[in-house]
């Protein structure tokens, strides 16, 4: 990085308030679109982190990945399950929250204590900076083949998956005079004929 | 810059993904927590592989993987997600008693 230490110092703080502040509006926010459209901010200000880190293929990845992927993926849930719900209001909720407030509270604390007491072996070599890309390509096809493959396997596993358990199940129609199976009458299965919405006769 | 301002900021991240990950009652808000806390692991690999590794760079090979699984963990998720609520109708996670006893 050749940027000034002042440079990177302020960029570094920009950055880190627009992460934090996301994170706290994707958690805190009661509208949960304006959750999912902050999380794109948070992605992307993480990005921008990884740059001032010398990590310029993670940084794209990570926009090809998240900002483009699983952001419009979490919106395209929002939409296909939003529904104007109320939830029924839990005695005693505040409790809970107090309760895992405290617990974040002290783990923060926790790691702070240990972040700040732990002798760092920092290295003084120069980093590999633009050559990162070239690096971590000789890393996956030679130390890190195995893991490479393996990823690629768990994708198309996840994709096939994901679509088998987002598919909509459709019942077939009852002939009349045959009895309806018992698997038909289960109270969770999908009410949806394949005759795209008529209703059978019942007469 | 020091490497504990990158990891005070990937504590902070982490420690408000849990606080989203419990609180929340909206399915899709809890698989927006679990995706804020591994971006505070991707963040902490990050920092260890610039000031501990800055030429193996193992750190950032072992963040595309992280990367890699989260968005496969996205989809399923969300599949999940819309699996239930096509039988439940509802996106509460207190009306979810499924596998609970």
């Amino acid at each position: 990085m050749t940027l000034a230490e002042g440079v990177q110092l302020v960029a570094f703080g920009i950055l880190t308030a627009m992460t934090l502040g996301g994170a706290l509006g994707v958690v805190l926010l009661d509208n949960i679109v304006y959750s999912a459209f902050l999380l794109g901010g948070v992605f992307t200000s993480m990005s921008g982190l990884y740059i001032l880190l010398n990590a310029g293929f993670v940084a794209a990845a990570q926009v090809l990945v998240y900002v483009g992927a699983v952001s419009v993926l979490i919106l395209f849930g929002i939409m296909l399950v939003n529904k104007e719900q109320p939830f029924i209001p839990m005695k005693q909720a505040w409790l809970g929250k107090a309760a895992t407030g405290g617990v974040c509270v002290g783990l923060f604390a926790l790691l702070t204590a240990s972040t700040l007491n732990t002798p760092w072996a920092i290295s003084t070599e120069v980093p590999t900076g633009e050559m990162a890309t070239v690096a971590i390509g000789i890393h996956f096809f030679t130390d890190y083949l195995l893991p490479f493959e393996l990823a690629s396997m768990l994708l198309l596993i996840a994709l096939i998956g994901a679509i088998v358990l987002a598919r909509r199940e459709l019942i077939p129609d009852v002939a009349p005079g045959e009895p309806a199976s018992e698997a038909l009458q289960l109270p969770e299965r999908p009410r949806e004929l394949v005759s795209s919405g008529s209703l059978p006769d019942t007469d | 810059m020091q490497l504990e301002y990158f990891l005070l900021v990937a504590a902070a991240l982490f420690c408000i993904g849990i606080y989203g990950l419990v609180t929340s009652r909206n399915v899709i808000r809890v698989l927006m927590s679990i995706e804020l806390m591994l971006n505070a692991v991707n963040l902490n690999l990050m920092a260890f592989s610039n000031y501990l590794d800055p030429v193996g760079i193992n750190g950032q090979v072992f963040a595309v993987f992280v990367i890699s699984i989260a968005a496969a963990e996205a989809a399923v998720g969300l599949a999940i997600v819309l699996s239930i609520y096509r039988n439940r109708d509802t996106v509460d996670m207190e009306q979810f008693n499924l596998l609970k006893w």
